[in-house]
């Protein structure tokens, strides 16, 4: 009697994993299908968006080819050093407001703490593109909109209001143990010294996470960078150059090119995601625990 | 009790910081170096051997005092009118031409007025603080004490007032390029900056006129509003509930004992997200229009006859933009929760075991409000976001199908609504009003549920 039920059972359960594992396989074909088309695209030998095939008749590199050697429309290569170096001091800045400000909101108890955080709440309630065309009237009236200094503005863009962003980095500050701190208060360190010998060294998931996230941010924005480059193509960052590949007038000749930029361009950023997934999901299980 | 104890928590939270150097006092029990320094700022700490500060303070009322009157007074004079002078042609004699003689630009005079009024804001509080440290000076002396040197007070910057020095940028930061501009923004709400009647160089204050457009339910302005608010809390309840309950059904049968290959699987998922967003999104755009590669695939294959209208009918387009919205939100919410989940006491399924609960049972009575207790916060930050969610409409649907002579598309957001409106209209008015209106709807959803979430009210225990 007792085997005969266990034997059922088993079958049950034969074909729940196996009902499972096909739906998972389905959802991940799904799922993983449009960056299998674009890998697919970007070596396709025939012009144009309109495909009569799934699989492209003829396989080639000239895509790639085409995507960093010929500069005269669309200058690719010097679009991607211009993310690049905006994305660097990025990086830097950005994850040092973020860093000192969640430092400050986990750890330092002062009578600014309180307001600060609802103000970040109530920043974070505004569309941010509201603000976007003031913005680049205050940078006009700065002088920060023509020539070289564009690089500049996107920066203090991208960087300049980072600091409301505080939250992940403070759940992850808080669960490290305060005893730590009080023995290096103990010792007789400052509160500075306890920021940068205590609480930094224990703390590199959520700096590679953050240094990581602000690295991101330039090569993902697409409608910032558009206001502010306006149509000075020579400081274009890569997203308005493939959203361009697809307007009207390019799309005919670009389209193939448009697939093997967003390739060279995803790659590095999925490498650079992947690293820091494990920070990610460590820093949220942190932020959200509550 | 909880009330009673929450009230008590306040009232310590706020004798914690209590001091007795306040602006009140200063004014009543200071002596007259104190009030000397309402007008000399920084006299009393000069007076007492805190020269170096003294001089600071000074030297910011100095600067305050020669901006306003080389700039700062004639920007407020005209921020009532915002310039009438429309600039003119005018014959110049010597050279024996007209010459354009540039006229007043409103933009920059209610920038240079907004400014003007932050700049004018800081000083009072910088004014308050002077005072209010010349005074505990003061007091120090008197009780024997003898008052911070200038390098005690930066070694101070590194430990207790370590919260100054290292906001100090990030703060700037956030009211140069985050405060000033909203506060800019909020402003042009009241005036007619519109090209509507060529108002884009010289324009005026009309009041509450914009908002009384965009609210009216009979103006073609009114009527996309309303319709566009509509559509974007269903977007957001849709784009918000679906993520999370498909998202946490695909985490549980990845983490449920039988599934193999858990990492592969979820790696899968993963890997969408490291594909920048707007990559992904302009490929879906591309494939999924008339003649696009789907159509046309579907179509040589014989499944259909005409391509499907995924961006031409308002229905189509609506539920695609929702359907692709999962797609890329889902594998956020995996990560998301994937932690959350292996917390939850396996006691609680074990004890609906027993008691003969099915799989769907478990969900609905254990596993879904658990978790709708521990990520509430985040929740609502995803609806928020999704309210505000640019990219996604932008990107993919650009807000089409658009009625002919409508301002607003059939998948249009308020965000890209208001975007449509500045930047390709030019009606700078309608857009501030748009986003103004925008925050009070998150506003209101947000006090509703987040001062009442859990880990809100903990935050406080933690000190």
């Amino acid at each position: 009697m007792i085997k005969k039920e266990t034997a059922s059972a088993r079958t049950r359960r034969i074909i729940a994993d196996t009902v499972v594992h096909v739906c998972l396989a389905i959802l991940a074909i799904i799922w993983l299908f449009p960056i299998f088309w674009v890998v697919l695209t970007s070596f396709r030998g025939e012009k144009g968006s309109y495909v009569s095939s799934f699989f492209p008749k003829t396989y080639t590199l000239d895509n790639y080819k085409k995507l960093f050697t010929d500069t005269s429309i669309l200058n690719f290569p010097q679009m991607f050093m211009n993310t690049l170096i905006i994305a660097v001091f990025c990086a830097v800045i950005s994850s040092f407001f973020v860093l000192s400000v969640s430092y400050c909101m986990s750890r330092l108890r002062f009578k600014m703490r309180r307001p600060f955080m609802n103000l970040a709440m109530i920043l974070g309630l505004f569309p941010g593109f509201m603000s976007m065309v003031a913005v680049y009237y205050i940078l006009k009236a700065v002088g920060l909109s023509e020539g070289g200094l564009i690089r500049v503005a996107l920066v203090m863009v991208y960087t300049g209001g980072t600091g409301v962003g505080f939250q992940i980095a403070k759940g992850f500050f808080d669960t490290i143990p305060k005893a730590l701190d009080e023995a290096a208060f103990l010792d007789g360190a400052t509160k500075f010294q306890v920021f940068t010998k205590v609480t930094i060294p224990l703390s590199k998931p959520i700096i590679v996470y953050t240094v990581l996230t602000s690295f991101m941010a330039p090569w993902i924005d697409f409608v910032f960078a558009k206001v502010i480059c306006r149509a000075n193509a020579k400081y274009f960052t890569v997203s308005i150059g493939l959203w361009n590949m697809l307007e009207k007038e390019y799309i005919d000749n670009w389209y193939t090119c448009f697939a093997a930029g967003a390739v060279c361009v995803s790659i590095p950023v999925a490498i650079l995601f992947l690293i820091m997934q494990n920070c990610y999901v460590e820093g949220m299980a942190g932020a959200v625990k509550g | 009790m909880s009330k009673d104890a929450e009230k008590k928590g306040r009232k310590k939270r706020v004798n914690y910081f209590e001091t007795p150097y306040t602006f009140t006092n200063a004014m009543k029990e200071g002596s007259n170096a104190v009030k000397i320094s309402m007008f000399i700022m920084g006299y009393a700490n000069i007076m007492h051997k805190q020269i170096v500060k003294g001089i600071l303070f000074l030297v910011i009322e100095v600067a305050y005092l020669w901006y306003m009157i080389t700039n700062g007074f004639y920007y407020l004079a005209m921020l009532p009118s915002l310039g009438d002078n429309a600039g003119e042609e005018v014959y110049n004699e010597a050279k024996g031409i007209y010459e354009y003689q540039a006229g007043d630009n409103s933009i920059l005079l209610l920038l240079y007025g907004v400014v003007t009024l932050i700049i004018t804001v800081l000083f009072v509080i910088v004014w308050r603080s002077t005072i209010k440290s010349g005074y505990k000076a003061e007091c120090l002396e008197k009780e024997g004490k003898r008052p911070n040197t200038f390098v005690q007070d930066v070694k101070d910057l590194f430990n207790t007032n370590l919260h100054k020095l290292l906001m100090f940028l990030p703060f700037t930061g956030i009211c140069i390029f985050t405060v000033l501009p909203l506060i800019y923004m909020i402003t042009m709400a009241f005036t007619n900056y519109s090209k509507e009647g060529e108002h884009l160089i010289l324009f005026d204050w009309v009041g509450l006129e914009n908002f009384g457009r965009v609210l009216d339910f009979g103006g073609s302005i009114g009527k996309s509003f309303w319709s566009v608010l509509g559509w974007t809390i269903i977007w957001a309840f849709f784009a918000t509930g679906l993520n999370y309950i498909f998202g946490m059904i695909l985490g549980i049968v990845i983490n449920r004992k039988g599934t193999r290959f858990k990492a592969f699987w979820r790696f899968c998922f993963v890997l969408s997200i490291a594909v920048p967003q707007f990559v992904s999104l302009l490929i879906m755009r591309t494939c999924l229009q008339p003649e696009g590669a789907v159509n046309v695939l579907l179509r040589n294959t014989g499944i259909i006859d005409q391509s499907l209208p995924f961006f031409t009918n308002a229905t189509w387009a609506r539920v695609t933009v929702i359907v692709i919205n999962c797609w890329v939100g889902i594998p956020y919410t995996l990560l998301q929760v994937t932690g959350i989940l292996q917390n939850i006491p396996a006691e609680l399924y074990e004890s609906a075991r027993v008691d003969g609960a099915n799989a769907v049972v478990t969900f609905f009575k254990i596993t879904l409000p658990y978790m709708l207790f521990v990520t509430m916060p985040y929740l609502i930050t995803q609806f928020t976001g999704n309210v505000n969610n640019f990219n996604v409409i932008f990107l993919l649907s650009g807000g089409n199908p658009t009625p002919v002579g409508s301002t607003a598309g059939k998948t249009d957001l308020l965000v890209t609504w208001l975007y449509k409106l500045t930047i390709d209209k030019q009606y700078y008015n309608l857009g501030a009003v748009i986003g103004i209106l925008t925050f009070i709807v998150l506003a209101i959803v947000a006090l509703l549920t987040y001062r009442n979430t859990g880990s809100y009210k903990n935050e406080e225990e933690f000190m």
